[in-house]
């Protein structure tokens, strides 16, 4: 039963975070999906990434949209789309068909048991090149993140000064 | 009618794809646009912890969704902040405005 209120709740919030006009409405919206989400996959097993979901999903990434929202403002754009929303639909619909197709019958293949070799050793030993990859990603969005929201201005300010 | 969890999961991680997919498809809104993605990103990271679950195999897929968590933050990031760029550079947030630089 629990499973089920928060599998309506996850689809509602997702939904409504699309369907909603305000930016920050659906910032808010997003951030609901992704606790409830979290709490999905603590029910799973997975209390690492539940963590980690709940901090950066819900946390972090709401707080980048609210300071991205501020920033650029809450603009009415029309609400014309490129297609049609019955199109829209038909190949969301097709899409989940198409990936569910390709993905449930893999779950019937033999389970490779006694292969698990926790998710310490997983991440720190097995893994260790897609740690690396997390480390550069991080350094990567922090650069282009620093120089993105820095004024063109200010950076030719800071660029004499540097020459002076 | 009773519903299993691994059901209740694989409706839930198809949803957020579906839901996902559908805001991409229509939007025109640069930040909405990343909406879209991170609601398509969780219904990834949702079915790769239950695969990971079902196949007797739940940290190869816990560490793999560990590395789509921080790869979607870093999108989100870079996203918004190209976001407010555009913004500041073209005065719009809309895509059809942007569309126009090429011309």
């Amino acid at each position: 039963m629990l499973h089920v209120i928060i599998l309506l709740g996850i689809l509602i919030c997702a939904f409504q975070a699309v369907r909603d006009k305000r930016l920050l409405v659906s910032a808010i919206w997003l951030a609901g999906t992704s606790a409830l989400v979290a709490i999905m996959m603590y029910l799973l097993g997975a209390y690492q990434i539940a963590v980690i979901e709940l901090s950066v999903g819900a946390g972090l990434v709401t707080v980048l949209f609210v300071f991205a929202i501020n920033i650029a403002g809450d603009e009415p754009i029309p609400n014309l789309s490129f297609i049609p929303k019955w199109l829209a639909r038909i190949l969301a619909i097709v899409a989940i068909l198409l990936i569910g197709w390709q993905i449930l019958p893999l779950l019937n293949l033999p389970i490779g048991l006694n292969q698990d070799a926790g998710f310490q050793k997983m991440v720190w030993e097995v893994r260790k090149a897609d740690l690396y990859l997390q480390v550069v990603m991080i350094f990567a969005g922090v650069v282009s993140m620093l120089r993105l929201l820095t004024d063109e201005y200010h950076i030719r300010v800071l660029h004499k000064e540097v020459q002076e | 009618m009773n519903i299993s969890t691994p059901m209740i999961v694989m409706i839930a991680a198809f949803g957020l794809f579906g839901v996902g997919l559908y805001c991409l498809l229509l939007t025109r809104n640069l930040i909405r646009v990343v909406v879209g993605l991170q609601i398509m990103v969780k219904g990834a990271m949702l079915a790769l912890i239950f695969v990971g679950q079902m196949r007797g195999q739940p940290s190869l897929g816990q560490s793999m969704a560990l590395t789509v968590i921080v790869a979607d933050t870093i999108v989100a990031v870079v996203g918004l902040a190209l976001a407010v760029q555009v913004k500041r550079s073209v005065g719009s947030l809309d895509i059809a405005d942007i569309s126009k630089l090429k011309r």
